[in-house]
């Protein structure tokens, strides 16, 4: 075994030095762990090839596909970007790589079928199919599957693509609205502690401080598990009125305070990013020459500092909108978040959670609970790859 | 070395660099051809963007991020350094050519100790052990006139001061006796008392060694100064390049002698005002500071209608917080400021309106005065909206007439972002926000220092025919003398928080003079070549620069 390993360590490290003395201009000048890193790229691409066209290795076969499905998605998003829309657009599409390209086009169908979710779900989001329970994706009999259900049916009956549907406006909407909340509150009080200063300054920043020293799952936990017990007894006799106006029931209560708690705990973040972009606005000599103008602190906040505190702004708030969209998903896997009926990916994901222990027999019925789980690793990669681009761009690097 | 003597140490032919912006590559440099022989000092000079820096950068076979050399060769001693491998271009630099960048505050590293900074590069090359070279590097330091050469090294970059730290560059770059070194605008950063001791440290110390180097500036007295042969560049290409006496004395390419004449744009002195005017803004024995840190003693001044007074002397001397406490943002412990023979409120936030009105500020670095995300008009749009109440027609309008009298056209500029603009053109926006409000009194803050000499001479050239225009009264703060010289009718010297001397400027220029004063104007340099080997010669390198100015403090 040792010595297999060596001699694959040895063939990438000299495939490596082949490669780099053979090519001329731009790999003679690279560093011999470069030549190996990909030598050892090449490796693991010949691995998963193997795999691919092996016997097992379902998974795999799957992630492949995916991978290259999702490629081909982005490049032809971003042709078509190359050619359709204004000058503007056309050239920051030009200048876009695949992977952040794929990552629009992925959250604009999210948002396409977030919004439009009771017209594209074929069922109800909390309607029962009796006599058909743990129906498996594939929509083919012959090996568990409903032709019905083309995503197969959870242990109550209930179409599983409808749920992801409806489960998209539910996680990715309240995520969305908890998010907003969060940039309201930090960004306000960021921007306010880099201009104001003194004792304003370090009044807020101690507080944050604090919030920031307890461990954020675990505060969320506890602040929920109140929060629920508040609020269902709040709503014990039936639906009560919210900030005076909207009636809300019980359950609804509970998403409210999940919003609420979650958009301060995570605004802390938040705070401390513009809290530091501003103060590098404050410092300029335009902002100095507004002051003497004698321009008041809304102007100064919303006209001289945000224009500019833009792109790292924006790069945090898909950042955060992970972040969040996690904590509701986990909180939820946690069965405190979003509550049942309500279809929401983190919930389903602990409902069928059983059914990964099938994966050996029959990957289909293991793709059950990874459905939801795809659903959030998707968005989460995408929102990434479009941040990751904005931070590029933002910082000015060229390649 | 010897047996090389023939062939010129470096050898650039046609050399072309593209830049990459807004997706294609674009030539910067069309093909300049550069010969540069043992022991000598080319100098390089030209406005910013002629290609200076990336011509020095690339006869080092280096060229910055988004730029690359698409044609031409660059010879070292023989060594083809465009086509050369990483490895090779590796061991050359530092060992045979070294670079000494302009800040060398910004391009030393702060972590570490100056001395270990300045081994590094013997110990890597194996030119020398680290013991060896420290011994070496307290005898450059000593040639150098560092103070404390033997225990200076030991400090961190942050310890010593600016002019300090570009000599320990400039020994940094020598630890290897290099055969070449590139020198990019070394003294640009420093003040006049202070450069005179750097350009006096290279100059000998690069006759001693008898090294090549390629000295780049935009300061032609500077450039006199330092180099046998001078190169002239515009826009990437060459204008003409001859020995340095005979290309001052007769220029000849038109743009050359454009250049040569920056310094003769020079105001008539205004009569002094009449006893009894009231001074548009006086300053009464301020008293100022920085927390418990005072840094104003006593400051008094007028300035009185149509008047400029420039405010001289080296960073640090308070004449910027000077400026802050008459704007009211650094109010002052003790003192008054009058603005028409009024007592204005000493913090600008109890100012009204109109009173914040009446004083503008116009800044030195223009890329941080105004915001990059707003448009040309708004920037300007906004004092007319706020002080004027103007909206909509009347204020674009009005925004067309600003543009106008700053002399750029307003159809082209009124929607471009400031990153669309010149340094230059810049500063002209800085000025029209200023005058948009219509002020009687504007401080100019460093306004050209930044700029080359032929974009400053525009903007001082504006700002006076502003003043004969608008009866505007400029406070005017400078390290310039030159600039002094150009625009001002009184000067005000300052140092440490003091006003050692003022007067009309006629005064000022002639002696007698305040000691600092006297040293103030040695200090500048002068277009003759000769200039530096006479003021050595005639004062001993004892007292030039700081090392005068610690002589005075001794006092």
């Amino acid at each position: 075994m040792l010595t297999f390993v060596i001699e694959i360590l040895v063939a990438v490290a000299a495939f490596g030095m082949l490669a780099r003395s053979a090519t001329q201009t731009n790999w003679r000048d690279s560093s011999m762990g470069n030549a190996i890193g990909f030598g050892l790229a090449f490796l693991i691409l010949a691995y998963l090839c193997y795999v691919y066209f092996g016997v097992r290795g379902q998974f795999v076969r799957w992630l492949i596909q995916g991978v290259v499905i999702a490629g081909i998605a982005g490049f032809i998003f971003k042709k078509i970007g190359e050619f359709v829309g204004t000058e503007g657009s056309r050239k920051i599409f030009r200048s876009m790589p695949v992977t952040a390209a794929f990552g629009i086009l992925t959250i604009l169908i999210y948002a396409f079928v977030a919004i439009f979710a009771n017209v594209l779900a074929p069922y109800g989001e909390e309607q029962i199919f009796e006599g058909v329970f743990n129906t498996l994706p594939g929509g083919d009999p012959a090996t568990g599957g409903d032709p019905r259900f083309p995503l197969g049916t959870d242990q109550l009956g209930r179409d599983l693509l409808s749920r992801l549907i409806y489960g998209a406006r539910n996680t990715v909407g309240i995520a969305f609205i908890t998010t907003c909340l969060t940039f309201l509150l930090g960004a306000t009080f960021g921007f306010l502690a880099a201009i104001l200063g003194g004792w304003f300054d370090q009044i807020v920043s101690r507080i944050v401080d604090a919030l920031m020293a307890i461990p954020q799952l675990i505060f969320a936990l506890l602040l929920m598990t109140a929060a629920t017990t508040i609020a269902l007894n709040m709503a014990a006799d039936g639906p009560v009125r919210f900030l005076g106006f909207i009636e809300v029931e019980g359950r609804t209560l509970v998403t409210i305070f999940m919003v609420i708690i979650i958009a301060v705990l995570d605004s802390t973040r938040v705070f401390r990013l513009s809290r530091a972009v501003g103060q590098n606005i404050v410092v300029m000599d335009y902002i100095e020459a507004a002051k003497l103008r004698g321009e008041r602190l809304s102007y100064l906040v919303f006209k001289e500092i945000l224009p500019n505190a833009y792109a790292p702004l924006l790069a945090e708030f898909g950042l955060r909108f992970c972040f969040v969209f996690l904590t509701i998903a986990a909180l939820s896997f946690l069965g405190i978040g979003i509550q049942p009926p309500l279809a929401d990916w983190g919930t389903m994901v602990r409902d069928l959670s059983q059914f990964i222990n099938f994966a050996a027999f029959s990957p289909l019925a293991a793709a059950l609970p990874l459905l939801a789980a795809g659903a959030i690793a998707l968005l989460t990669i995408a929102v990434n790859f479009v941040v990751d681009w904005m931070l590029h761009r933002s910082s000015g690097l060229k390649e | 070395m010897a047996d090389r003597s023939g062939t010129p140490l470096l050898k650039i032919r046609g050399l072309k660099i593209e830049g990459r912006s807004d997706e294609t590559w674009t030539q910067i440099v069309n093909g300049v051809d550069l010969d540069l022989n043992r022991g000598e000092v080319l100098g390089l000079i030209g406005e910013s963007g002629a290609g200076k820096s990336t011509i020095g950068l690339a006869a080092m076979g280096f060229t910055r991020d988004g730029c690359r050399i698409s044609g031409g060769s660059v010879e070292f001693d023989g060594i083809d350094l465009v086509g050369a491998s990483l490895a090779k271009k590796r061991s050359l630099l530092g060992k045979r050519i070294a670079y000494v960048a302009q800040s060398a505050a910004a391009s030393f590293n702060p972590a570490h100790k100056i001395i270990d900074q300045h081994t590094e590069a013997p110990v890597q090359h194996d030119v020398d052990n680290r013991a060896n070279s420290q011994k070496d590097a307290m005898e450059l330091y000593h040639k150098l006139r560092l103070p404390n050469p033997d225990e200076i090294g030991f400090r961190y970059p942050h310890q010593v001061s600016g002019g300090q730290l570009q000599r320990a560059m400039t020994a940094m770059a020598m630890s290897c006796r290099p055969d070449l070194i590139i020198f990019d605008e070394p003294t640009t950063a420093l003040d006049v008392t202070t450069q005179i001791e750097v350009l006096a440290a290279i100059r000998d110390i690069v006759e001693q060694f008898d090294t090549a180097a390629i000295y780049i500036t935009h300061d032609l007295a500077v450039v006199a100064q330092m180099a046998d042969k001078i190169k002239v560049l515009l826009k990437g290409n060459e204008v003409e390049e001859a020995e340095t006496r005979k290309m001052l004395t007769e220029p000849k390419e038109q743009y050359t002698k454009s250049l040569w004449a920056v310094r003769s744009f020079q105001r008539d002195e205004k009569p002094a005002p009449a006893k009894d005017a009231t001074p548009v803004i006086s300053v009464e024995g301020v008293d100022g500071a920085y927390g418990p840190v005072q840094v104003l003693w006593d400051v008094s001044f007028d300035i009185h209608e149509s008047h400029t007074v420039a405010v001289v002397g080296e960073s640090g001397s308070g004449k910027s917080t000077t400026a802050r406490v008459i704007t009211g943002l650094l109010p002052p412990m003790k003192g008054v400021i009058k603005l028409d023979g009024k007592a204005l409120p000493l913090d600008y936030r109890r100012r009204s309106k109109d009173q914040l009105r009446q004083i503008q500020m116009i800044y030195q670095m223009a890329d941080t005065a105004l915001n990059p995300r707003k448009t040309i008009g708004e920037i300007i749009g906004r004092p007319v909206e706020f002080y004027m109440g103007l909206k909509g027609r009347a204020r674009r309008t009005r925004v067309e007439e600003l543009l106008d009298q700053i002399e750029l056209d307003p159809k082209t500029y009124i929607d471009r972002l400031p990153s669309e603009l010149s340094g230059g053109q810049k500063q002209r926006i800085g000025i029209a926000r200023a005058l948009a409000a219509e002020p009687k009194f504007i401080i100019c803050d460093e306004v050209t220092s930044a700029l080359d000499q032929l974009v400053a001479e525009g903007i001082l050239k504006l700002l006076a025919r502003l003043q004969d225009e608008l009866k505007l009264s400029y406070m005017f703060i400078t390290h310039d003398l030159a600039t002094v010289r150009a625009i001002a009718d009184e000067v005000v010297v300052m140092k440490d928080g003091r006003v050692v001397e003022a007067g009309p400027k006629g005064e000022m220029f002639s002696p007698p003079h305040h000691p600092y004063t006297d040293l103030l104007l040695s200090s500048v340099p002068e277009m003759d070549p000769d200039w530096l080997s006479n003021l050595l010669s005639e004062r001993g390198t004892d007292n030039i620069g700081d090392a005068a100015l610690e002589k005075m403090d001794g006092q």
